[in-house]
C-alpha cells in the first residue's frame, strides 16, 4: 500500500487500485421509549422486561409514531447540511427472524425523512466534503441469544422497536482513514446534537460496509461487497483492508467480483461471504397501512432549526477567532462536545493559553493513560481552571504544578488542598524574599563588585542562591525584581 | 314476560330504563337462545356462565343513564376479549387468551354492555359464507344448509336468530354487509378511521373496519354511537367530535339526492335484485328524495383491485403468526425454518394460505409495479368517482349483493364466484366511506335480500336517515321457522 501521498491505494500485482467506501450507519436515536410504543429503551435491562404488546407483535396491536424520535431525525438532518422532506412515508420490510415479531420491520424506504447532505471531514491533507445520501428511521430488532443452551434459541425483545436512524453516506470515502474521519465526525455532530449517544459497545452504533476497488485513475465503480454490521472503528478499517485486498486479488486473476453480503470475522481478521445477491432477502417493501404517511409541518422544521446547538465546524471557527487558536488546536478541541464544553469552561476563569496546553498536554496524557473519556477524568474544569490560575497567580511554578497535577489525576482533590498540606506554595512575600536577598548579597560581596563591574553572568548566579536557600520555592519573577533592585 | 329475545335493541333499552325487565332476566332469555345454537354453530366461545353473573352484578347496582344498560353482546370473535379466547376463526389462535379489550368492545362496556360471547367467522375474515372458520360451518336460519355469508356469519346468524339482542363486525371488503343482507339483518360499515381497530385481529389494515350489525336502523345508529370514537392507540383514528347518531336519527329524507349507479347493473344479476332495487329508487322517491342517475365508472376494476390490496397487507399482517411468541406452533420440526413452515401450513386454513401467497407474489419485486402499485393508482380512480359523484348526490343506492343466500359447499370451491359476492361492497371499502345495508325484500324462495346506501365520508347520519326511511316504507318482515331448535 502506498501512503505519505495522503491517497490510499492497494498494490497489486498489476498495478495500483483505489478503494470506494460508503457505509450505512444505523445510530440509535437517543430517546426514553421506542420508536413505535412506549416501551423504554434503557440499556442493559433484563431480557424481555421493557416490552410492550406492540413490540411483541401481538394481534391487534397498532404501531403510533413517537414524535420526539421524529425530531431527533430531523435535528441530526439538519447537523447534516441535509434536505429535510416534509412528506416521508414508513414502509413494512418483511422478513422472517425469530427475533422480528412482526415478521416485518418498519422502515422507510423510497421516501425517507431526509434526503441529501453533506459532512466535512478535517484529515491531515486537508479538509474533506462526504456526500449524505439519506438518513430514515427505522425500528431495530430483538435479540436472539444462541449461545445460552445446546438446542434452544432465547430471544430478548427488549431492543425491538428502538428507533436507528440509518445514515447512508455516498460513495465518497476512498481510505480506513478517511472511514475513521467518517464516523468519528458524524458521531460528534450527533453527540453535539444529542440525538444519538454513539456508544458502540451498547451498539448504539453500527455499520454495513460497503467496499469496491477500481484502477487507479478508472471513472466507472467496481462491484461492491457489502460488509453487514460492523461495530467499531477499528473493525471497520480492518475489514476494509482485508476486502480491498481481496478483491484486488480477484480482479488481478482475471476473476470477477460477486455482489454479495458478507460478515466480518473478528477473531481472523477477514470477511466471508455470507450470502449471495441471487439469494437475496425480497424484502417485500410497501407503505405500512398502519401509518398515515409523515408530513412534517415547515414551522416545526424551523423551530428545531432554532434549537440546534453549536455544531463542531461552526465551533472551530469561533474558537480560532475568540481565543486565537490554531486550526489544528482548534479542531483537537471541538472534536467532541465533552472536550469543547470542558476548554470553555476553564478558559471562563483561567488564561487561554496555558488551558490550551495543559488540556491538550497533561491532561489528554492522563486520560489516555487511564482510557478514560474526559467526563471520567479526576480533574473537572473547576479543578483544572484552579490549577492553572495558581500557575498565573504566581502560588505555584509551571513545574510545581506539574506535581500537583500527577497527584490530582489520581485523587482529584482540589489543587490548594494539595499545594497546601503539601506545602508547594512559592514564597511571594517581598519582605521574606528581601531577608533570603539581603543575607545572600551580604555573604557574597565579592560577587557583588563583580556583577556591577560589568559580569552580568553572575546575575543567574544570585538566583540560583536565592532559589537554594529557599527550597526552590521562591517566586522566580519576584526573585529577579528585586535582585535587579538591590543589584543597582 | 313475553320472548324479549326477538325485539329490537332500542326496545330492549327503553324496557331496562323503565325497570320493566332487569338484565338478568334479559340475559336468562339470550342464553337459552344460544343452548339451541348446535345446528346454527354461530358460537365459537360461549360465555353464557360469565354473562349471568355480570348481569346478576348490573342488577344489584344499575347503571340506568348508559346507553348499553345491562345488556349482553356476543361480538365475532375477531375482537380481542382481555381473559376470553380470541381465535380469529383460526386453527393459528385456537387457544390465544389476549390479555387486553379491544377500544371498541370497551367502549361497549363502558355503556353498560357486557360479553356474551364469541362468534364464528371466516378465518381471519377471509371469506364470504363463513366456509373457511376452522371452528365449522355456521348456517344461516333463513334456511337449513344455507351459508351466513361471511365473513362475519356467526355475528349474522346469531342476530338474526335472536342469539344475540346486536352485534358488532368488521368489514374489509364486505363482511358486515353481505351477510346483514344474507341474514336478513341491518349492518354498517362506517368511515375508515371512525371507529378504532386497536385489538382488532388485522386482516388489511387499509381496509379493516368495524362496525354494528343489528336488526333495525335505530339499533344501528345506537351501536354506531357507542363504538365511533377517536383513538390514539390508532394512528388511522379520525379526530372528531362525538355524534349523537340516535338522537338525531329522522325520517325526513326530503329533496336529498339519491344517485343510481349504471356499472352497478352487471351482467347475470337477476331478476329478483333488479326488482328490489328498482323498488328501493321509488320508495326514496315516495320519501321525497329526488333519484339521479350516476355514472361509476371505474366500478369494474373494484373488485381486482380489492384482490390485489387485501391480500398484499394481509401476507404482512399475518406474517406474525410465527409460532414464536404465542398461538399455535407446529411439534415437529426440526430447525426454525421448519417450525414456521410446519407452524403456517397446519395452523392456516386454505383460504388464508391462498391469499398470503396472492399477497406475497403481488408485493414481490418484479411485480410489485404492475399489481400493488397499479392497484393502488387504480384505488385512488374508485375513490375518485365516488367523490365526483358526492358533488351531485347526497347519497348512492346499489343492490347489497348480486344474488342471496346460497347453498352450503356451493361456492367453496370456485374462489371467483366466492369473491363475485363482494362486487357491490369493496369499492366502498376501497374509497373508505361508510355504507349501510337493510334489508329489502326477499327472492323467490323468501330468502331476504337487501339494499345498500353509500354516503360521503363521515355522513353517517344522513346515510342512516335514509335508511331509517327506507326501513319504514320496506317495512321488512322476517319469518324464520326456527328449524335450528327442532
Amino acid at each position: 500500500m502506498t501512503k505519505g501521498t495522503g491517497k490510499y491505494l492497494v498494490e497489486g500485482e498489476k498495478g495500483k487500485w483505489e478503494v470506494v467506501i460508503g457505509l450505512e450507519i444505523h445510530a440509535q436515536v437517543t430517546s426514553n421509549s421506542k420508536l413505535f410504543s412506549g416501551s423504554s429503551t434503557k440499556f442493559g435491562a433484563e431480557p424481555n422486561t421493557q416490552v410492550s404488546l406492540v413490540d411483541s407483535a401481538f394481534p391487534g396491536m397498532l404501531p403510533v409514531i413517537n414524535e420526539f424520535c421524529v425530531q431527533q431525525a430531523i435535528k441530526t438532518g439538519l447537523g447534516l447540511n441535509a434536505k429535510i422532506n416534509s412528506y416521508s412515508v414508513f414502509d413494512r420490510k418483511n422478513y422472517f427472524y425469530a427475533d422480528l415479531p412482526q415478521g416485518y420491520q418498519i422502515s422507510q424506504y423510497k421516501n425517507p425523512i431526509v434526503g441529501e447532505g453533506e459532512i466535512t471531514l478535517d484529515l491531515p491533507e486537508g479538509s474533506k466534503k462526504v456526500g449524505i445520501e439519506r438518513l430514515h428511521l427505522e425500528q431495530d430488532a430483538g435479540k436472539s441469544i444462541h449461545d445460552l443452551d445446546p438446542t434452544n434459541t432465547f430471544i430478548d425483545l427488549n431492543r425491538s422497536g428502538v428507533a436507528l436512524m440509518e445514515i447512508v453516506s455516498k460513495p465518497d470515502l476512498r481510505s480506513p482513514d478517511e472511514v475513521n474521519a467518517y464516523v468519528k465526525k458524524l458521531r460528534s455532530i450527533m453527540r453535539y446534537l444529542g440525538t444519538c449517544d454513539g456508544n458502540m459497545q451498547e451498539g448504539s452504533l453500527r455499520a454495513d460496509v460497503n467496499v469496491s476497488v477500481r484502477k487507479e485513475g478508472d471513472k466507472n465503480l467496481g462491484t461492491r461487497c457489502e460488509i453487514k454490521n460492523v461495530n467499531s472503528i477499528k473493525f471497520m478499517q480492518l475489514a476494509i483492508a482485508y476486502e480491498a485486498q481481496r478483491q484486488v486479488e480477484l480482479l488481478e486473476s482475471g476473476k470477477a467480483i460477486k455482489q454479495e453480503t458478507r460478515l466480518f470475522d473478528t477473531k481472523k481478521n477477514e470477511t466471508r461471504s455470507m450470502r449471495s445477491k441471487e439469494d437475496a432477502h425480497d424484502y417485500r417493501y410497501f407503505p405500512d397501512p398502519d401509518l398515515l404517511p409523515l408530513t412534517l409541518d415547515k414551522n416545526l422544521i424551523e423551530k428545531i432549526k432554532k434549537t440546534l446547538p453549536e455544531l463542531p465546524d461552526q465551533k472551530k471557527e469561533r474558537f480560532i477567532k475568540e481565543y486565537s487558536l490554531t486550526a489544528y488546536e482548534a479542531n483537537v478541541l471541538v472534536s467532541e462536545k465533552e472536550i469543547s464544553d470542558y476548554f470553555e469552561k476553564v478558559v471562563k476563569t483561567a488564561d487561554i493559553k496555558l488551558a490550551k496546553n495543559w488540556i491538550m498536554g497533561e491532561l489528554f496524557a492522563s486520560l489516555n493513560e487511564k482510557n478514560i473519556s474526559i467526563s471520567e477524568s479526576p480533574v473537572n474544569a473547576i479543578k483544572m481552571a484552579q490549577l492553572i490560575n495558581s500557575i498565573s497567580s504566581g502560588v505555584i511554578s509551571g513545574r510545581t504544578a506539574k506535581e500537583v497535577f500527577e497527584i490530582m489525576k489520581e485523587t482529584g482533590e482540589e489543587p490548594k488542598k494539595i499545594i497546601e498540606s503539601n506545602g508547594l506554595q512559592q514564597k511571594s512575600d517581598p519582605k521574606e524574599l528581601e531577608i533570603i536577598i539581603d543575607k545572600i548579597i551580604l555573604d557574597n560581596k565579592d560577587k557583588v563588585v563583580q556583577y556591577k563591574s560589568g559580569k552580568d553572568k553572575l546575575f543567574g548566579f544570585f538566583i540560583g542562591q536565592v532559589m537554594k536557600a529557599s527550597d526552590g520555592k521562591a517566586n522566580p519573577q519576584l526573585v529577579n525584581e528585586i535582585l535587579k533592585q538591590k543589584l543597582k | 314476560m313475553s320472548d324479549i329475545s326477538k325485539k329490537s335493541l332500542t326496545e330492549i333499552v327503553r324496557l331496562i330504563k323503565k325497570k320493566e325487565i332487569n338484565s338478568e332476566e334479559l340475559t336468562q332469555f339470550f342464553i337459552k337462545n344460544i343452548s339451541n345454537d348446535k345446528k346454527l354453530n354461530t358460537f365459537i366461545t360461549n360465555c353464557s356462565e360469565e354473562a349471568l353473573n355480570k348481569a346478576k352484578n348490573f342488577d344489584k347496582k344499575p347503571k340506568l343513564d348508559t346507553l348499553l344498560p345491562g345488556v349482553p353482546i356476543a361480538v365475532k370473535d375477531l375482537f380481542c376479549t382481555q381473559g376470553v379466547k380470541t381465535t380469529a376463526g383460526s386453527k393459528m389462535l385456537e387457544n390465544f387468551i389476549p390479555n387486553y379489550e379491544s377500544t371498541i368492545t370497551n367502549n361497549l362496556w363502558n355503556e353498560g354492555a357486557f360479553l356474551l360471547g364469541k362468534l364464528n367467522c371466516d378465518e381471519y375474515a377471509m371469506g364470504s359464507s363463513n366456509e373457511t372458520s376452522y371452528f365449522g360451518n355456521v348456517m344461516n336460519p333463513i334456511a337449513e344448509n344455507t351459508v351466513p355469508g361471511g365473513s362475519s356469519g356467526g355475528s349474522a346468524s346469531a342476530l338474526a336468530a335472536d342469539l344475540t339482542p346486536t352485534t358488532i363486525g368488521t368489514d374489509t371488503g364486505g363482511s358486515i354487509r353481505q351477510p346483514a343482507s344474507f341474514t336478513g339483518t341491518v349492518g354498517l360499515k362506517p368511515t375508515y378511521g371512525l371507529c378504532s381497530r386497536w385489538g382488532i385481529v388485522a386482516f388489511a389494515s387499509s381496509l379493516d373496519q368495524a362496525g354494528p350489525m343489528t336488526k333495525t336502523v335505530g339499533d344501528c345508529a345506537l351501536m354506531l354511537e357507542v363504538m365511533a370514537g377517536f383513538d390514539k392507540k390508532d394512528s388511522t383514528s379520525i379526530n372528531k367530535k362525538k355524534e349523537n347518531y340516535s338522537k338525531n336519527l329522522t325520517d325526513n329524507i326530503k329533496g336529498l339526492k339519491i344517485g343510481i349507479p349504471k356499472e352497478y347493473r352487471v351482467d347475470g344479476m337477476s331478476k329478483e335484485i333488479d326488482k328490489l332495487w328498482e323498488n328501493g329508487k321509488n320508495l326514496l322517491k315516495d320519501s321525497g328524495a329526488e333519484i339521479v342517475d350516476i355514472s361509476l365508472p371505474n366500478t369494474k376494476y373494484a373488485l381486482p383491485t380489492y384482490y390485489i390490496v387485501a391480500p398484499a397487507e394481509a401476507s404482512s399482517n399475518l406474517a406474525r403468526y410465527d409460532g414464536v411468541k404465542y398461538g399455535f406452533r407446529s411439534s415437529k420440526s426440526n430447525n426454525l425454518i421448519e417450525m414456521y413452515e410446519n407452524t403456517r401450513s397446519e395452523g392456516f386454513g386454505d383460504e388464508v394460505k391462498r391469499r398470503i401467497l396472492i399477497g406475497t407474489y403481488v408485493l414481490s419485486s418484479g411485480y410489485y409495479d404492475a399489481y400493488y402499485l397499479k392497484a393502488q393508482k387504480v384505488r385512488q380512480l374508485i375513490k375518485n368517482d365516488f367523490d365526483q359523484s358526492f358533488n351531485k348526490v347526497d347519497a348512492i343506492l346499489t343492490p347489497s349483493t348480486p344474488s342471496s343466500a346460497f347453498k352450503i359447499g356451493e361456492k367453496k370451491d370456485d374462489p371467483i364466484s366466492m369473491y363475485l359476492n363482494d362486487i357491490f361492497t369493496v369499492p366502498v371499502n376501497l374509497a373508505g366511506i361508510p355504507a349501510i345495508s337493510i334489508p329489502a325484500g326477499t327472492d323467490n324462495n323468501n330468502y331476504p335480500l337487501g339494499l345498500q346506501l353509500i354516503g360521503r365520508p363521515l355522513d353517517e347520519q344522513k346515510l342512516l336517515n335514509i335508511a331509517y326511511a327506507a326501513e319504514k316504507k320496506i317495512n321488512f318482515k322476517q319469518s324464520l321457522n326456527r328449524w335450528w331448535e327442532k
